[in-house]
């Protein structure tokens, strides 16, 4: 993807991302972002090499006996042929489409208010991911944080008190940082956002609307 | 890689039993490392070894050693068995669709890298290289491994940091 990245995955993301300790949500958040990240693609390549390295120094105990010839019976008579590649195949990186069912049309949006809509997307559910479509110029409700929120822009561009986020940057807020991201005016925003804890809305009705909403 | 290339090539049994004898058991003490009981991280190895052989064709030697390739079927496999849940993969990065040869100079530099990525983990530093392993290892966070090892948080993240700095000089120099 011809896009101009400027918010990258931290070196902490992308380690978590590569030794399967990160929540699925976040997991998906970093799936798509090396799906448009040449980089940070890179750089998980590299740090999957370092996995092959500990492998390989590791630890060896036996197998049990016997293991090699189970191993053996139920294996098909030749390895079977190659699994198509997931490539782009519409508006939305593979990874996504995954989880949707299908592209940007078949998402199944949800009002939550001020034109802000979101999609709840199927993780375990040590996390939790959702799509946002903000429209231009439109804010988040301003909220804080329990724990960690990834985001990720998929269209459009939102921009907050840290900077300007536009198509495959990512934000990685902590419990620290409290921002009103305001969508920039032109196409929707859309967003792919993971948090571990719910939002926190300030104000009564935000909360109310919050447990309704499963925001 | 040869191995690996005959089991895909030509559904090589020999070279599939050597690969099992060298990979199994390495997966086996991954797994075990990882808080996984020496009955299942036997399975999952035997589970791990039957994927390689059923995806041999995915696998790209320029892209990676057979030891990374087994990694993270490996780390996969520990997901799903341990963690019960999945890794969401990027698109295109399948280890090459086996269509195309690839190309013989890319081959050998990714084969070398690998190796030299080997060497320069097992001239690290007891205490560094550990802090590697455990990474790896997984589901221990930076802040267990701290209460663990007794050491702060800060200096396991810089020790960490300066492992993998090491790690990268150690491979520019070549």
């Amino acid at each position: 993807m011809a896009t101009m990245i400027r918010h990258h995955l931290s070196d902490e993301v992308l380690a978590g991302y590569v030794a399967g300790v990160l929540p699925e949500a976040f997991g998906l958040v970093v799936a798509v972002h090396l799906s448009m990240c040449d980089d940070c693609r890179a750089q998980a390549m590299a740090l999957d090499s370092l996995g092959g390295a500990v492998l390989e120094a590791g630890d060896a105990p036996s197998m049990a006996a016997g293991a090699l010839e189970a191993v053996m019976g139920r294996l098909a008579a030749a390895p079977v042929a190659p699994v198509r590649r997931a490539v782009r195949r519409g508006v939305l990186p593979a990874p996504l489409i995954d989880y949707i069912g299908g592209d940007l049309d078949a998402v199944k949006w949800r009002s939550v208010g001020k034109g802000v809509r979101q999609a709840i997307l199927p993780t375990d559910r040590m996390a939790s991911a959702r799509l946002l479509r903000i429209p231009g110029g439109v804010a988040v409700p301003d909220h804080g944080h329990r724990g960690m929120e990834m985001t990720l822009v998929l269209q459009g561009a939102f921009v907050d008190e840290t900077g300007r986020f536009g198509p495959g940057d990512v934000e990685i807020a902590g419990d620290e940082l409290e921002h009103t991201p305001v969508a920039e005016a032109g196409v929707d925003c859309i967003c792919l956002a993971a948090t571990d804890a719910p939002l926190r809305f300030r104000g009564l009705m935000p909360r109310l609307a919050q447990s309704f909403f499963r925001i | 890689m040869g191995l690996l290339l005959a089991v895909r090539d030509r559904a090589d049994r020999t070279a599939f039993a050597l690969l099992f004898e060298h990979f199994a058991p390495r997966v086996k003490g991954f797994l075990m490392k990882s808080g996984a009981t020496a009955a299942l991280a036997e399975d999952c190895a035997q589970d791990v070894l039957a994927t390689l052989w059923q995806k041999a064709h995915l696998y790209d030697p320029a892209k990676a050693s057979v030891a990374t390739w087994v990694f993270t079927i490996a780390r996969n496999r520990r997901i799903d068995a341990l963690r019960k849940s999945r890794r969401p993969e990027p698109e295109d990065l399948d280890w090459g669709s086996g269509e195309d040869e690839p190309d013989q100079a890319e081959v050998y530099e990714a084969q070398q890298e690998a190796r030299e990525l080997g060497e320069a983990l097992k001239a690290l530093p007891a205490q560094q290289r550990s802090l590697i392993e455990r990474a790896y290892w997984g589901d221990r966070s930076h802040g267990e491994l701290a209460a663990e090892t007794g050491l702060p948080l800060g200096t396991i993240k810089s020790r960490l940091r300066l492992a993998l700095e090491r790690l990268r000089r150690e491979m520019a120099r070549e």
